[in-house]
Order: structure tokens, then sequence, then C-alpha cells
């Protein structure tokens, strides 16, 4: 990135206009934005807190790998020292080389359980931290977050992404502490058996460094376009199975599978690359490694000949070399994860970089009490602009007011920024100038909870999570009890249609409520706000799907349960505007009439041709 | 696929399992095998070191000849090298064929999901399809790799290397192979357990998945009711109990780890033990003695390995498991059924028609009532029919009999005469074009989204006419016009938008019939006007059945049909309807039809619109 976003944490809306042309929107790819130093931090923020278990952990394999490396030293001992003592009658050495070894076995596998053990909780603790922090995150990024970043990346983040921190952390950095230990101890082992040998061992470690860095450098790029292909393909996967209608219904299958083909086979390649990567890996390290075993057995054999060094000593030797070479194939495995892990763990930290745009206050405040007697709260639009980060604006700059219990309809054609005022208002965006004020108090000030007592949004959009059609209803509050969520069926009208489901309420909805239809799907999502029962109720197109008796039964509802309450209403139906105390016309993002139904009927404006056209096309 | 009988001839059920993955391997199995062979000879090279060793130990360093002593070096160099070279070759050889067989399991995944009945797809959560089509065919392709090859290649290498030591020293050779029994029986309980707690975690990942996927799909709902924090509540315990299942997974493989670990390595220390003293006694040489504990040694791996390898054969197995729970179920068959041809149509029979057509939907309890219990309809060419019910009343379902997304339970319902079941799939959902009421866009051009329902070779100028017919041409004035591409669902496009889009799609390819499920609900007041006068122009001359709410949709019909109770309860033109059936009176209205007053200003204007449109 450039230099203006890497003085600043993420990229913000102010950022965007300085961003050079050449790199496009930043959605338009798989990873997202990171700040320089972004991954290597989070990975130091996740494994903080198991600092004293990790430590724990390193201490298991460092005493397993003390009792393991122990074999050969008691095979020298056993050669040099046992063997003529034996012959001298002396048992004593040789018994206690028995011992000594049966100590190592059992300690190393006792030390083994105790320590993949403790691995795989620190491992799991991270993991399970990690996902949290995903999923909290994702929830937490605005709307406009969402609206441009498709949640087949958002799902990939949270499935294979971490899954490749998975196999690092549970496979990985065992294979890695396990290396570097065997690495020093075998190292530290053949110089004390003997410094020349122990010295030309260690030399060796020069040319396999430079072989990992080699693999490291060229791998990362494989793995990287690797982690890419497979994110394209989940998204394509999603998708098609997400619309599988539309998909059977316009013969797309023999389409998508052409399209899914060309990134399968994307990933086909990255994943062969990869692969190979490791294979010249392997190749190399291997020939390094025999080439040295082969050089030390030369100079020690020799040195034994010529009586300068022990047998025993040379047959010790000769079993570490062949211990202190085995890991190097295992350290191609963890820089297999690494790689992977490193390159999820980037897009993982990109998505975490992003700050939502709509933040929690710090300070939250308290709504004041409702004034006059009902639930309702005035709401004030003070001198509000709002404008996409991309550029268009969407609303001038306006002021608006709509006193506590009022019903407000919103009209316009489609674009004309309706949905834009109710989001604003609902707090899914916040204004690019200007304040959105509930009984006075600014919305960015209000913490969640508080902001939902306030306000809730129903959209046309009714989609339903997988649970029972009370769950789904409850999502309005989750405290309530069956009484109450009948009680909101009841009154919206879909108490009728959910008892005769199988199990009534306790119907599952199984996915996406695919047997419930959309009229159905728009009453639950009615019920859900009735039961929320908040001050300020915005209905945007939420009954777009709804017979006329449905949409009669919500009217009814708004005029009874839902009596005092503020609420904003935008229908393309202008049968709503009956309940209506005001009506305000927007056209291109501007408010262009206000006032009451009746008064802006028998004008000459827009709503009364609106209205005429509406009241046209009933029968 | 004799090496995993081999190696758990416990578990028949895990190497069938592993079986079911042969036709997919079978195109790749010459170089899969040459793999093999290719480690297990590199492996035994291995073996031959130690016997480099104790030959250079007993001779040439014995008897102080350097000249030995370089030979064996030049040995031990030239095996290194072959061992070496030996084991980037099976990698290399299995590098792109394994990538292959995993990418054509994904596409072969993908194939069978398209060609599942939606009613699949309406029990299976999409994240539970997912973790299939990644995880599973992961862990499929590493099993293919590792597990299977070094099974194989364990097997045959700790059988050589305790042959060789059998053959150094028999009675050494016996003191290694003393563990050989507990470790396979611990073995063999293992893999037992682990296999239960293997699928346990790989069905909680789907379950994951599936509330991570719906959480970012319904995320204006959890917004708009701030509920982010319950949902990452329940997304904690999801998560928590996976942390749960994988530490069980843990603890059984730090078990067998720990077993596998101590048993040999006891054995080797007696073996050191009884070796010492036979080379004190002279029994022995000092040579034999170092080649067979370095040949102990060289097995430990072989040996050490054998439990995550079966660990990971069993995880293998699970994801194969689950892999053709999904590939087992039976796909939509692309063809039209056996039935013989029926007669050629009489000129009464043409155009839609449904015949005492029942649905029950195939999941649902066979006690309960058909949601359709007898639907007789006749849609004559050309005519447009509205088709109006109370919520619920199976309106959308009717319509999804017709381009069978759904099969009907019985009855037939025929397209000019011809029984759709006799068709094949492709051609009766080429003459069926549907707009769905969930105007489901895919990433793809504005433009690709719209010619979806058309043939091939349709144009731009086809694109262009569906647009203003749908009075989309808002399309056009998108960044890059028809080329722009719309997101994931096309969620940058409004509600109203996306309709007119779908509606575009439905009748871009001047279809024979027509099925629109609510198609107008989002537009607005004008919009909507402006489409209806379009799509009368289409609905002209195409035999379409309408899903209406709406007294404005049902006027684009010629006919209307009340569905009531799973049958047509009703049929004839909305102001016959209007007058003689207070149930059809009252969806349309609101009210009932007393309080139907005002709606007399309208009748003679809507009957006036009626005539002109015919």
């Amino acid at each position: 990135m450039t230099t203006t976003t890497a003085s600043t944490p993420a990229v913000t809306e102010d950022d965007e206009p300085t961003r050079p042309k050449d790199t496009g929107d930043p959605f338009d790819q798989d990873v997202l934005p990171t700040p320089p130093g972004a991954t290597a931090a989070l990975l130091r923020s996740l494994l903080a807190p198991m600092k004293a278990r990790t430590g724990l952990t390193v201490l298991l394999l460092l005493l397993q790998q003390a009792a393991v490396q122990a074999g050969p030293l008691l095979v020298a001992y056993a050669i040099d020292r046992a063997v003529p003592a034996f012959r001298d009658g002396r048992d004593g050495p040789l018994v206690a080389v028995g011992a000594g070894y049966l100590l190592c076995a059992l300690a190393s596998g006792a030390l083994q359980f105790a320590f993949i053990e403790a691995s795989a909780r620190v491992s799991q603790d991270v993991l399970l931290d990690l996902r949290g922090r995903i999923f909290r995150h994702a929830q937490a990024l605005s709307v406009d977050f969402h609206e441009r970043y498709t949640s087949g990346r958002l799902i990939s983040r949270s499935t294979t992404d971490v899954e490749s921190l998975r196999e690092l952390l549970e496979e990985g950095l065992q294979e890695l502490v396990t290396v570097v230990l065997s690495f020093v101890y075998i190292s530290a082992m053949l110089l004390w058996l003997d410094l020349g040998l122990g010295a030309v061992a260690v030399a060796s470690f020069v040319p396999l460094y430079l072989l990992v860095r080699l693999y490291q450098r060229r791998a990362g790029r494989v793995y990287r376009a690797r982690s890419t292909a497979i994110a394209a393909v989940i998204v394509k996967f999603v998708e098609t199975m997400n619309g599988i209608r539309p998909v059977r219904a316009f013969r797309r299958e023999a389409a998508n599978e052409s399209e899914f083909a060309v990134l399968n086979q994307r990933h086909e390649r990255t994943n062969g690359d990869a692969l190979l990567e490791m294979a010249r890996y392997v190749v190399g390290s291997r020939l390094v490694a025999n080439t040295a075993v082969a050089g030390i057995v030369l100079w020690g054999a020799h040195r034994v000949a010529s009586g300068s060094l022990e047998l025993g000593v040379l047959a010790a030797a000769v079993l570490y070399l062949r211990r202190l070479y085995d890991p190097i194939d295992r350290l191609g495995m963890f820089l297999n994860s690494y790689q992977s892990a490193a390159a999820s763990l980037e897009k993982i930290a990109g998505l975490l970089a992003q700050t939502p745009s709509v933040p929690e206050p710090a300070r939250p405040r308290e709504l004041p009490a409702p004034k006059g007697g009902f639930p309702g709260r005035e709401v004030v639009f003070d001198g509000v602009r709002f404008a996409y980060r991309t550029g268009g604006e969407v609303l001038p700059r306006f002021d608006l007011t709509l006193p506590a219990g009022q019903t407000v309809a919103v009209v316009g054609t489609t674009g004309a920024g309706k949905s834009t005022l109710a989001k604003l208002l609902a707090r899914f965006y916040d204004p690019s100038e200007g304040r959105v004020l509930l009984d006075g108090t600014d919305l960015r000030e209000l913490s969640v909870p508080e902001l939902r007592r306030g306000v809730v949004m129903v959209t046309q959009e009714a989609f339903l999570f997988s649970g029972t059609v009370a769950d789904n209803i409850a999502i309005g509050r989750p405290d309530a009890t069956r009484e109450e969520i009948e009680q909101a069926a009841k009154a919206i009208g879909a108490h009728e249609f959910i008892s005769a489901l199988p199990d009534g309420y306790d119907t599952d909805v199984r996915k996406r409520g695919g047997r419930i239809s959309a009229g159905q799907r728009q009453l639950v999502a009615f019920a859900r706000a009735l039961l929320a029962d908040p001050a300020v109720l915005i209905l945007d197109e939420a009954t777009s799907s709804l017979d006329v008796p449905g949409e009669r039964a919500v009217q009814r509802a708004m005029a009874t349960v839902l009596r005092g309450r503020t609420a904003v209403v935008i229908a393309h139906r202008l049968s709503t505007v009956e309940i209506a105390d005001r009506v305000l016309v927007m056209e291109h993002g501007r408010i262009v009439e206000d006032g009451h139904p009746d008064e802006l009927i028998a004008g000459t404006g827009r709503f009364a041709d609106l209205h005429k056209a509406w009241r046209d096309s009933l029968a | 696929m004799m090496t995993t009988t081999r190696a758990t001839p416990e578990d028949r059920s895990a190497v069938r399992t592993l079986l079911r993955l042969w036709p997919y391997v079978r195109p790749v199995r010459a170089r899969l095998f040459t793999a093999a062979f290719v480690a297990v000879v590199a492996s035994c090279t291995g073996l031959v070191i130690p016997l480099v060793l104790k030959w250079m130990v007993d001779g040439p360093v014995a008897d102080r000849d350097p000249a030995g002593v370089w030979l064996g070096a030049l040995y031990l160099l030239l095996l290194g090298i072959a061992e070496a070279v030996l084991f980037g070759i099976r990698r290399w050889l299995v590098a792109r064929p394994l990538s292959h067989v995993e990418a054509e399991m994904r596409a072969d995944l993908y194939r069978h999901l398209q060609r599942l009945p939606v009613a699949f797809h309406d029990r299976w959560a999409s994240g539970q399809l997912l973790s299939r089509g990644t995880t599973d065919l992961m862990l499929l392709r590493m099993f293919l790799a590792f597990p299977l090859t070094f099974l194989l290649v364990n097997a045959v290498t700790i059988l050589v290397g305790v042959v060789l030591m059998l053959v150094q020293d028999w009675m050494l050779g016996l003191v290694i192979l003393g563990p050989a029994i507990p470790v396979m029986w611990t073995c063999a309980v293992f893999e037992r357990r682990y296999a239960k707690v293997a699928r346990l975690a790989q069905d909680q990942v789907g379950d994951l998945t599936t509330v991570v996927e719906e959480s970012v799909l319904g995320i204006r709902i959890i917004k708009g009711f701030g509920r982010h924090r319950s949902q990452a509540r329940a997304f904690r315990e999801l998560s928590g109990t996976l942390r749960g299942t994988e530490l069980r997974k843990a603890r059984l493989l730090a078990s067998i780890w720990g077993v596998i670990v101590t048993l040999p390595e006891t054995a080797i220390g007696a073996a050191l033990v009884l070796g010492a003293v036979q080379v004190a006694d002279g029994d022995l040489s000092a040579g034999t003695l170092v080649a067979f504990l370095s040949t102990a040694l060289a097995l430990r791996w072989p040996v050490d390995s054998i439990g995550f390898l079966l660990a990971m054969s069993q995880e293998a197995a699970t994801a194969t498991e689950r892999y053709f729970e999904v590939m087992d179920e039976a796909p939509e068959d692309p063809a039209g059924s056996t039935r013989t041809a029926p007669a050629p149509p009489p000129a009464a029979a043409r155009g839609l028609r449904f015949e005492d057509v029942r649905f029950r939907y195939p999941d649902a309890d066979p006690g309960s009532p058909p949601l359709l219990t007898g639907i007789d309809l006749h849609i004559r060419p050309g005519e447009s029919l509205a088709l109006v019910g109370a919520t619920g009343s199976g309106k959308t379902t009717l319509t999804a009999l017709v381009p069978r997304l759904h099969e009907v339970t019985s009855g037939r319902i025929t397209l000019d005469g011809v029984d759709i079941t006799t068709m094949p799939r492709e051609e009766l959902r080429a003459k069926v074009a549907v707009a769905f009421e969930e105007p489901t866009l895919f990433s793809a051009a504005v433009g690709e989204n719209v010619l979806m329902g058309a043939a091939d070779g349709a144009g731009k100028a086809d694109l262009d006419r569906a647009l203003a017919v749908a009075q989309a041409e808002f399309a056009h004035a998108l960044p890059r016009g028809t080329d722009t591409r719309v997101g994931e669902q096309g969620l940058s496009l409004s509600g109203g938008q996306r309709q007119r889009l779908a509606l575009a799609r439905a009748v871009v390819g001047r279809p024979e019939f027509l099925v629109l499920d609510d198609p107008l609900s989002a537009l607005d007041v004008h919009t909507e006007a402006a489409v209806e006068a379009a799509l009368r122009q289409v609905l002209a001359d195409t035999t379409a059945l309408i899903v209406a709410h709406r007294p404005s949709t049902v006027l684009l019909a010629d006919r209307v049909a009340l569905l009531s109770g799973g049958r047509i309860a009703a049929v004839g033109t909305h102001q016959e309807l209007l007058r003689t059936n207070p149930e059809y009176a009252h969806l349309m209205s609101g009210e009932h039809l007393t309080s139907g007053e005002h709606l007399t200003s309208g009748e003679h204007l809507t009957s006036g619109e009626q005539e002109e449109s015919r």
C-alpha cells in the first residue's frame, strides 16, 4: 500500500481519494490491504495469553527430546565402557545402560503424551480465539462492508483460512520445535562427542539454511496464489448452492460447470505448483544431508582407522547423524503449513484491520426517558449529508424532524434515496456530515442494545435463520416467553399459518426457510419487530410480498400494538399511506414534498400523481 | 488399495469406505503405484546404509584400510544421492495427479449438486455442502499423498528392516519384534475410537460453517435487531463444542503416540543390553551391533508415524463417507421418463394444463395432507392466467412444478398436450421461463445475468428489448453499462432493480411459456405501471402463469384462478370473481365484500384497460 495508508491502521473513507487509481477497488481483489506488520501483530496477540502454557509445552518437548536423544549416547557408552567392563566382570555399567534406556523410553512416551495434550490445548484455544475474533469482527463491520465483501470470501476467511492456521498450530509448530530442538541437541551431542565431527555437521546447516530460505521465498508466492484460488472456488460454490432454483430453471448447469472448471483448475494448478515446490526442497535438503553423512563417516572412519577416534564414538555419531537429518523433511512440512498459514493469516489480518465504519461508542449514553406518556421518540436529521465512500452523493445536505409518535410514509421512485434515509436512521450507515438524533441523542453515542431498543428496521429480504419459527421470532427479543412470541404472531396474523406447520412454532425452518413462502417470511420478520417493540420502527419495503389481507394485518398492528411509536414506512404501495400522518416524497436524494397525505393528495404535486396512479391500479 | 487393508485389517469398514475412491484414483493409478514403488525403494535404500556402515566398521576400519574407507564413503554417498533423488521423484510423480484427483472430485461434487433435486437443497445447509467440497477433499488429497503411500512404504520398510535384523541376529531381532502385538492391538482400539470422534468433529465444522454463512447472509437482520452479540454467543458455544471434540481427538492421538514411542524404545533398550552382553562374550561383532541398532533406529520413524498415518486415514475415511453421502443422492433424471410418447395432442389440449395434480413435499410426513390436493387448470395458448391465493396457499409451489423443480406427487402437467415428465428437462426448461419471487442474480455482468434466459447466440438486441420490457434501462447507466458485474446475489442493486433484471431474464428468450412469481412486488407505482404496459405486449402471445398478490398484477392476466385449500376454487375474470367470490374479494381488497364501495371507481377504468389489452 501507499504511504497514505501506511501511517493509518486501516483504509478509511478519507484515504480513498488519495489512493492511486491503478490499485482499483481493494474489494475487487481477494486480499484487503493489510497494514504492514498486522499479520505478525495478530499472531503475537493470539499467542500472548498463551505465553505460560506455550512455555510449558516447549518445556515438555525439551524434556521429551532430551529423553529421546539420550539413546545413541547410551549406545556409545555401552560399546566403549559397558562392554569392556562386562568383560572384566563388572556388570554395573551395563545394568545402568539398560535402566537408563528403559527410563528414557518411558519418559519419552509419557512426555510425548503430555506434550500432545498440552499443545492441542494451546492450539485449540488460539483457534477458538481467532474464530471468535473473525466472527465478532465480521458482525461488527457495517452493512456497507458486507455489501461489498462477498459472503463467500467472508466464509472462506473463517473456514479454510482458519483451517490452515490449525494445521500450522497442530502439526507445524510441533514439527518446528522438534526440528529446532533436535538440531540443537544433536549438534551439542556431536560437538561433545567429537569437536571435529560436530563442527562438520554444524557447517552443513549453512547450505540447508540457504535452501530453506529459497524454498520459503518461492513457496510463499505459490501459497498465496493457492489460497486466492480456493477462495474463488468457494465463492462460486456458495453462490450456486444458494441460487439453485434459478440455476435449474435457467439451465445454468453447463455454463456453471465450465466457469467452475476454470476456477477449479486454477486451484489445481497452484496446488500442484505448491507440491512440486515441496518436492524440489526435499530433494535438495536430502542431498545436502546425505552428502554430509558420507563426508563425516569418511573422516570419522579415517580417524578410527588411525586410532585418533574411538569406535563407539563413531557409532554414536553416525546414529546421531541419521537422526540429525531425519527431521529436515518435517521442516519442509512445517514450512509448508507455515506458508499457507501465513497467506491465510495475512488475509484474516486484512479483514480484522477493517475498522467498522459504524463503530460502537467507547462511552455510550443512555436515552432519556420517553416524553409525553407514549413510547415513540423524536427523530431529527441535523444537517445530514450522505455520500458513498466511492464518491457518488446519495443524499445532499438536509434537515428533517419527525416528532415522537408520528407515522411517516416515504415515497419516491427506486433510487430516490428512501432506503439510504432509512439506513441512516437505523444506523446501518453513519452520515458523511451532520447528525441523526433520537430524542436529542446522537445515534453514534448509543450502545447497540440501547440503539435497538430505540430503532428497529424491517427490510424486504426476510431471511430466516436455521432453527425453529419461534427462535426466528425471538430474534426480536431473545428473552421473550413462548406466550409473548405467540402474541406477536397473532397480532400480525401469522399465528394461523405457523400453527398449521408440522410442529407449529417448533417447526425447523431448515435451510433459509425453503418451505415458508416469501409472504410468510415477511410476517415472521414483522412478528420479530413487534416483539422487539422499539421506539422507532422502520419498514423498508417490508410488506412487498404480502397480500392485501396481510398488509392490512400489518397496518392494524401498527395502529394497535405499535400505537404511539414513531414509524417510518417505505412502501411502493400507497395503501400504507392511509395510516400515515405525514408523507415525504423523495426524488434524487431530496425531499421534494412534505405534508399530510390529504393535503398532498388534494394538491397538484408528485404525490397527487402517484396517488392517482395507485388508485387507478386498484380494482 | 491393498496397503490400507494390510495396515488396518481390523477395521474393514474404513477400508471399504476408502475403496470407493478408486474410480477417482484409477486414472492416476500408474503414477501413484510407481510413486509408491519408488518410495519403497528409497526407503529400503535408507536401510542399506547401516549395512554399509557395518561393513566399514568390521572391515576397513578394523583393518586400518584407507582405500576401503574411501570406497565405503563413496557407497554411502551414492546411496544417499539415490535416496534423495528417489524421494524427489516420488513427490514429483504425484504432485500434479493428486491435485488433479482433488479437482476432479470437486468438479464431480459440484456437477452432482447442481443436478440434485431442489428438495435436497432445501434440506441441506450449503455450509455442510461447502465443507465437503473444501476441507474434506483436501483431507482426501493428503491421504492419497501420504498415509496411503506411507502405510505401504512403512509396512515394507518395517518388514525388510525386521528381516535384516533377524538375519543379523535372530535373538535380538525377536526382542525388537516383541512389542509388535501390543502396538497393533492399541492401533486397532485407537482406530475405532478415533473414527467416531473424527466424524463428530467434521460434522461440527459443518455446523459452524452454517452459522458463519447465515450470520453473513442475514447480517441486516442481525444488525437491525442488534443481535450480533447473541449470534456471537451461539457461535462461541458451537466453536467451544468443536474445541472439546478436537481435544478428545488430541487425547486419543496423544495416547497412541505414547504407546508407539514407549514400547519399541523399550525393546531397543533390551536389545542394546543383550547385544552388549553378546559383544562382551564375543558372540557378536561390534559392527553388527552398530548396524543392528542403527537399523532399529531407522525403523523408528516408520513405526512412530503409524499412529498419525492411521489417524489421517481414519479422517480420510470419514471425509470419503461425507463426500459420498452427497454423491449417493439420486440426481434429477435429465431425460424424460420412458413413458410412451402420447398421441398428437388434440387442439383442446394445447397450452398449459394441470390435470388432477397433487403435491406433497417428498420429505413431508406421508400422513400429512398434501399441499395441493387436486389442481385442474387449463391455460390456453397465448392466454395469461393470474394465480391468486392466501399467503402460504401453495402458489409458489405450484409454479415450481411447471419447470419440474419439484415433481408432482400424482396427476400430470402437460405443455401443448405433452406430459412434462416425458420431456428432457433441458427442453422443458428451455420452453418455460421463470421469474422467482426472490430475484437472485449471479456474480456476472448484468448482461450475462439477463441473457441466461435466452438461447445461445442471443445478442445485444435481445438484451435491450428485454431490459426495455422490464423497465430495467437503469442497467445502461451503471458504471460499465450492461457489462457491470453485479456482486454475489446482486447485493449492490436494490430489490426493485434486481426484480426487474430477473423479469428481463425471464422474457429475454421469448419463451413459449412464462411463469412469473409475484414479479412486480418491489416496484414503485410508476415503474410498475410502465412494466405492466410493456409486459402486456409480451403476454399477448405468451402462455403465462402469474402469481399475483395485488389487483394491479392480476390485471396483467386474461383470467384469474383462485387457489384455496389445495384446489383451484374458482376461475374467471377479475371482475367476475370480485363479484361472486367473497374469498377472492377479501384477498384483493383486504376487507370483506361489504366494504368494497370505493372500489367501484376503479372498476370502469380497469375493465376498460382490460378491453384494450385484448
